[in-house]
């Protein structure tokens, strides 16, 4: 098996005439999580929906598993790969079950809409994300923490090995950020899946991620683990932002502590670690 | 008790998930529409016994009841039901498809379109004394031209790389008032006489509806129906989104066209025969909505018979209440409808 779960040769994306992405050679390392960082704009989301076939390129091409996304047939993608986009939102009175039971649709025939396997996976899904006990209920009856987890065992119910999300903790307090990102972590960990991600938050980023894409100027300003590559002069060149880079001092992993104005009330604490 | 229930029949190469309540309801629903279809043929300037009905359907009853109820009172309650089954199941795609509860056959032109078609060909095949040069039978085939090359229209207009929902229905509302001016102009360009032959048409009935009709709209109506329901599944699929459903391997361009051109063909085929019979496309799928909820497995046949339900009311009421006025079926589900829709969206204010 490659290595690389996807990887992109000389990927151009546009909108209209301007480049987003210009020439990218990607590669994503398989059953790890990695995170795009970069500023408002800078296209990371615009490249993991291209990635995720949402987004015809301009020209190059997107591989998985080593063969091109344009000569694979949207189903045999839609086995491999799953993708949640930003803030998806559920119809009207549509319950937990019936919503999670779509993930399972690349699998299904009009015929043949709830076979063992079927019901295994979703039932496995709704207990991974803890919402076994809301099946019945209606989505939008659930807060925003819970929903984003049906979304996130929707997309587990499609049985891939890789699981494409573009900021799923958008519009989550704190608590729920932590939670749903705990969960992503562990799916990780207990099954190995390649979890490809953007996340707005850097330090979210630094303590889930086992690797981080930083893109800039249409390109990849740098990749690797978040500690050899998440610095002052990093967050400079990518967010052009000013900032310490300290250890957290729970995780050990980068933490991004911005300059600019704000009450101090302990002079002369600053830590220089990475 | 759980809610759902799984079936798996021919070594699970056939499996559902079957919603109990919903089928409770559709069960309900099905015997609430064959009490309404026997009493339909029973009442009416001549009140016949639904006992009789029933032995006339088997062949019994005297000639006077037989007459009453195979040549003129069948052919209509049975039009009514199609028509009323093949407009919710349309509006039903549509309002998954295009993500929008507000979305229905008439706001994507296709009724207008069959609107203008009808009175085009009114105008244009009269002679001076205002006859007809053509037999009125090819009416109902001008009506499905009309709603299918408008439809086709607002599609092609729609399309930038695929057709986005929020383009296909700001496109069809711009199209459906241009048919409605149209319309206008026409009937008053027109003579007096076709004007109110037209309105008649556009406001929607069933009256008149002949054996020969039945013969044609049944078996097109069900087949069409047999095919929404058989792509259900990409519907519910739909109304997670573009993205969403891409993501799940369905081909959501291509799907959105069949989906399209199935509601189409229902719409044309109801409008050919009943006129722009309204509401009833954006009535019966909300009901239906409150009734089971959002999966279309479910919403779809529940919707379709709510709307027979609806329209062969509508007629009942149409041809007894003010008899021997008969005022058409499409005055009752407006009236019925447009409070219906403003109660709608005074209920979501707060949403």
């Amino acid at each position: 098996m490659m290595t690389q779960a996807i990887a992109t040769e000389k990927l151009t994306l546009s909108y209209g005439d301007t480049i987003i992405i210009n020439e990218m050679d990607l590669r994503i390392p398989r059953g790890e999580i990695t995170v795009f960082i970069g500023g408002n704009g800078s296209g990371k989301s615009t490249l993991l929906r291209s990635i995720a076939r949402l987004l015809k390129p301009r020209s190059g091409s997107v591989l998985l598993d080593g063969e091109e996304i344009s000569r694979l047939s949207t189903k045999e993608i839609a086995r491999k790969m799953a993708i949640l986009p930003q803030a998806p939102l559920a119809p009207e009175g549509l319950t937990v079950l019936q919503l999670v039971k779509q993930g399972r649709f690349p699998y299904q025939s009009w015929l043949k809409q709830w076979s063992e396997q079927d019901e295994e996976k979703v039932m496995g899904a709704l207990k991974a994300t803890g919402i076994d006990g809301l099946q019945d209920r209606p989505v939008d009856s659930l807060s925003g923490g819970q929903r984003q987890r049906v979304w996130i065992a929707m997309t587990l119910a499609q049985d891939t090995d890789i699981i494409l999300l573009d900021e799923p903790t958008t519009y989550l307090d704190m608590t729920h950020q932590i939670e749903i990102l705990d969960l992503l972590f562990e799916l990780n960990e207990k099954e190995g899946r390649t979890i490809l991600m953007v996340l707005h938050d850097l330090n979210l980023a630094c303590r889930y991620a086992h690797n981080v894409v930083a893109i800039k100027d249409q390109r990849i300003y740098d990749q690797g683990k978040p500690e050899h590559v998440v610095n002052s002069q990093l967050v400079k060149n990518v967010f052009g932002m000013d900032c310490d880079v300290a250890v957290d001092p729970l995780f050990g992993t980068p933490l991004c502590i911005p300059y600019g104005k704000g009450r101090i009330i302990k002079k002369g604490v600053t830590a220089h670690a990475y | 008790m759980k809610k759902y229930q799984g079936i798996r029949i021919l070594n699970g190469k056939v499996s559902f998930l079957v919603d109990k309540h919903a089928l409770r309801v559709l069960v309900g629903l099905i015997i609430g529409a064959a009490i309404l279809f026997l009493a339909s043929a029973g009442m009416g300037e001549m009140n016949i016994s639904p006992l009789t009905v029933l032995k006339v359907f088997f062949g019994g009853g005297s000639e006077m009841d037989r007459l009453v109820v195979q040549s003129f009172r069948l052919p209509r309650i049975i039009v009514a039901l199609m028509v009323g089954m093949a407009l919710a199941v349309a509006g039903g795609l549509l309002q998954g498809m295009v993500r929008n509860p507000l979305a229905s056959p008439d706001i994507l032109g296709m009724t207008g379109g069959a609107a203008v078609a009808v009175v085009g060909f009114l105008a244009m095949f009269s002679d001076e004394n205002n006859a007809l040069t053509v037999s009125i039978k090819w009416m109902p085939a001008a009506a499905f031209i009309g709603a299918a090359v408008i439809a086709l229209l607002v599609y092609s207009l729609a399309w930038k790389d695929g057709v986005s929902p929020v383009r296909l229905v700001l496109i069809g509302i711009g199209i459906s008032t241009l048919m409605q001016a149209l319309t206008t102009l026409m009937m008053i360009l027109g003579p007096i006489y076709r004007a109110s032959q037209a309105n008649i048409w556009i406001t929607g009935t069933v009256h008149g509806s002949t054996w020969n009709n039945v013969a044609i709209i049944v078996p097109v109506t069900l087949l069409l129906m047999a095919m929404a329901f058989m792509m259900a599944r990409t519907v519910n699929i739909q109304e997670l989104g573009d993205d969403i459903a891409t993501g799940a391997g369905s081909m959501v361009q291509h799907q959105r066209f069949l989906l399209l051109a199935i509601s189409t063909g229902l719409v044309g085929c109801s409008v050919a025969f009943a006129g722009g019979i309204g509401f009833v496309g954006l009535m019966a799928p909300h009901m239906a909505r409150r009734l089971v909820g959002s999966a279309f497995g479910a919403l779809l046949p529940v919707s379709a018979l709510i709307g027979g339900i609806l329209v062969m009311l509508a007629d009942l009421i149409g041809r007894t209440v003010f008899s021997p006025l008969e005022v058409p079926a499409g005055v009752f589900t407006a009236s019925i409808g447009a409070p219906y829709f403003i109660y709608l969206l005074y209920k979501t204010r707060n949403a």
